[in-house]
């Protein structure tokens, strides 16, 4: 008989006044109890909706089955076909809106908690499986991915597995891409990050970190230089947007992907630190986003007063609903309606105070969210001395600008074709960030594993 | 992990490497910095390559110690190995079709000054190197300079080397005496930068000024090296490190390179203690 409970077993977490003093990880996890528990809420439907709404398809209801059986290993295989980063994606991945939101359980009350089995069952691998993983036999080709992010890690992995060759090459010092420099330590550890890169070299791939490609080696010479049969392109959306007001260039205004590398990949966030950081005392976040909610809550962890400042209102929130209410839990200020018009400093050009406009909603623009508008004489000044803008990125023009015939949008995003992740360049494929624009990492991951069979073919047929 | 090939101190407080990266050396050219880590959990800081030998493998780095981590970096010796040095980043310096320049270095600034003023020579440019130093005692590459350029003028702030007086008053002197420079290309403090640029703008002197703000990755991702540029924003680690110098917001730049000055006084501190201590213990 499956467990009628209507609602979820609750996620443990820390207490909200103590970890916002923090960045020790926020949900702690199920215990193997609570994991039986809520897999037996599960009705292993025969249309099984679920596994439509994620987008690599796992085989939700089988994993479930064999966690309510208590075979947590049988569990993580059957998640593994399907997934190269459970780890990461039990913890990042907006279930509410995928899987989950499929969930017949969800009709009467609320969804099996898929999120947070699938974390569980990796954290469970993690911590129980001995056996390394084992480098497969060379078939003699090699690929180059380039960029160590979700998209690359994942191409990286399916293409080991069947015996390629693969190096990932990463600009910065260290491999995981935004899942070390943007996503914060309290939602995603970064041990679990080095964990699913320790498997990728044992599994023999090659991991070459400071090296830019565009600028270091191009794509053209890992092709003819190098020998590389086949690239991936998963150089991700790395450049952040400013909102072009006044002040926006004085002391103490970050960009969030300054604000937040810094903190992550420069642990800027321990005493110990050569990273300077500024510690605000009032921090504003412009943005409504995951990424102004991560900004926000370690500005909150670095003891200041924090606002998010966001131009609509609670319910247009393109955060995931989990983060809002962990922000809110933890003390930060929700500025709805809000809209900055410039930013003012002191005499040695340190930030003071943002003028902003509270705003209405108007009609719905293409996107069918309703517009915000402007309320006439509604301006007013919010004294803070720190400024977050979280306002979204765009892709790195590196690479476009340093290969030829590498068909881009007018925005800079690479096209590809959407079932191979094929490039207008013959053996170059792409995916992730640098393809959609900023989006989430099971997309990017997917789209890593697509382009993953897709060089398997390419190179078969070779 | 980069190895130190050589290691020559100039002067008390500058110090030159020549550090081995195939990659780096086969790329690089006059105006593109590095950025490097001393060692684990340190912090990211560009450099401008001073120079390069393709077939040696090797990229040269001329800092002067100034915070906590060019202090660690001073502490290594030849053979020694550093940490993580990527590049070449930023674009180069244009010099194609230029005939006369003068390239107007200041301090330090003078490790980039000269890559650039080699170049230019090189390709039958005529170059007149002017180059200041507070004093003396902390002249570098003068020898360098001599070999690189057509006229060299040494200027210092107390006539101990040279003339007496600032780089400006040398390069008023040569353009009222006379001299035509398709550009000007100067490289140095930033204050000394906005006095070259407010000179030659007055004569209608195209110039170019090499910008070292606060960076991180070098790659456009974290948007720390912003400045103004005729009104826009720009990033300098790829729009840059050179720019129009007579569209620069100068004294912007000048603010933002001070937002970690006392963390950054603070950590030198620290260091100077740390390292203190390793010496008396030896």
């Amino acid at each position: 008989m499956p467990n009628m409970a209507p609602e979820k077993n609750p996620m443990p977490t820390q207490d909200p006044v103590e970890r916002s003093r923090n960045f020790d990880e926020v949900a702690l996890g199920y215990t193997a109890e609570q994991a039986i528990d809520e897999a037996q809420r599960c009705l292993n439907c025969k249309h099984k909706p679920c596994v439509g709404g994620c987008p690599v398809k796992i085989h939700i209801p089988a994993f479930i089955e064999q966690v309510a059986k208590g075979d947590f290993e049988a569990a993580y295989q059957i998640i593994s076909e399907a997934s190269s980063l459970p780890a990461v994606c039990g913890r990042v991945c907006p279930q509410e809106n995928q899987c989950e939101s499929k969930c017949v359980r969800g009709i009467k009350g609320e969804p099996v908690a898929i999120g947070r089995l699938e974390r569980f069952v990796a954290d469970w691998h993690n911590a129980n499986a001995t056996e390394p993983a084992r480098k497969p036999a060379s078939n003699g080709h090699k690929v180059a991915v380039v960029g160590s992010g979700p998209s690359g890690l994942a191409c990286a992995g399916d293409l080991a597995k069947k015996g390629y060759e693969v190096t990932v090459f990463e600009a910065l010092h260290l491999a995981g891409g935004v899942l070390v420099y943007g996503i914060p330590e309290f939602r995603l550890p970064k041990a679990i990050v080095q964990k699913e890169v320790d498997t990728l070299i044992q599994l023999g791939v090659k991991v070459e970190t400071n090296v830019v490609i565009g600028k270091t080696i191009t794509i053209d010479e890992l092709m003819q230089e190098y020998g590389f049969e086949a690239v991936f392109i998963g150089s991700g959306a790395g450049l952040p947007k400013f909102m072009r007001i006044p002040g926006e260039n004085l002391k103490g205004v970050y960009s969030a992907n300054e604000f937040l590398t810094r903190i992550n990949l420069m642990k800027a966030y321990r005493p110990d630190s050569h990273t300077p950081i500024q510690h605000g005392k009032r921090v504003a976040v412009v943005g409504g986003g995951n990424v102004a909610m991560d900004a926000a809550r370690c500005a909150r962890r670095l003891g200041a007063e924090v606002s998010i400042v966001y131009r609509r209102t609670e319910t247009e929130l393109p955060a995931r609903r989990e983060e809002v209410e962990h922000a809110m839990e933890e003390g930060i200020q929700f500025r709805f309606l809000t809209n900055p018009l410039s930013i003012a400093g002191d005499e040695q050009g340190w930030v003071t105070s943002m003028r902003c406009q509270q705003m209405t909603l108007g009609e719905p623009d293409a996107s069918g969210r309703r517009s915000p508008v402007a309320v006439e004489g509604s301006e007013f000044d919010l004294p803070v001395d720190c400024v977050i803008m979280a306002l979204g990125t765009s892709p790195n023009p590196l690479i476009k600008a340093t290969t030829d015939g590498l068909e881009t949008q007018r925005w800079g995003g690479i096209v590809v074709e959407e079932e191979t992740g094929r490039t207008s360049r013959e053996g170059i494929y792409a995916g992730g960030d640098a393809v959609t624009g900023a989006a989430t990492v099971i997309l990017a991951m997917g789209a890593g594993k697509t382009a993953a069979t897709a060089i398997d073919e390419y190179l078969s047929k070779k | 992990m980069n190895r130190i090939l050589r290691k020559e101190v100039l002067n008390p407080s500058v110090t030159l490497m020549e550090v081995e990266a195939p990659l780096v050396a086969k790329k690089a050219e006059p105006g593109q910095f590095i950025i490097l880590r001393v060692d684990e959990d340190g912090e990211r800081i560009p450099l401008t390559v001073a120079d390069f030998d393709r077939e040696a493998g090797s990229i040269t780095i001329i800092f002067q110690v100034v915070g906590a981590t060019t202090r660690k970096l001073n502490q290594l010796s030849e053979g020694d190995f550093i940490h993580d040095f990527v590049g070449p980043l930023g674009r180069a310096t244009h010099t194609e079709g230029l005939k006369k320049v003068a390239v107007v270095g200041g301090g330090v600034g003078c490790a980039i000054a000269y890559p650039v003023a080699k170049k230019l020579h090189q390709q039958g440019c005529e170059v007149h190197a002017i180059v200041g130093f507070r004093n003396r005692e902390l002249v570098i590459l003068e020898e360098a300079f001599e070999t690189a350029s057509t006229k060299l003028v040494r200027m210092s702030d107390d006539g101990s080397w040279g003339e007496k007086g600032l780089v400006t008053d040398a390069l008023k002197q040569l353009i009222e005496s006379g001299e035509q420079y398709d550009e000007v290309i100067t490289i140095g403090p930033l204050i000394m930068m906005k006095f070259v640029c407010q000179l030659t703008k007055q004569y209608g002197i195209k110039t170019v000024a090499s910008m070292n703000p606060i960076m991180i990755d070098g790659t456009g991702m974290c948007g720390g090296c912003r400045l103004t540029v005729g009104g826009e924003t720009k990033f300098a680690c790829v729009d840059g490190p050179e720019f129009d110098g007579h569209l620069i917001d100068f004294d912007e730049a000048m603010a933002r390179s001070a937002t970690y000055r006392d963390f950054e006084h603070h950590a030198y501190e620290e260091t100077c203690n740390l390292f203190k201590g390793v010496g008396e213990n030896a």
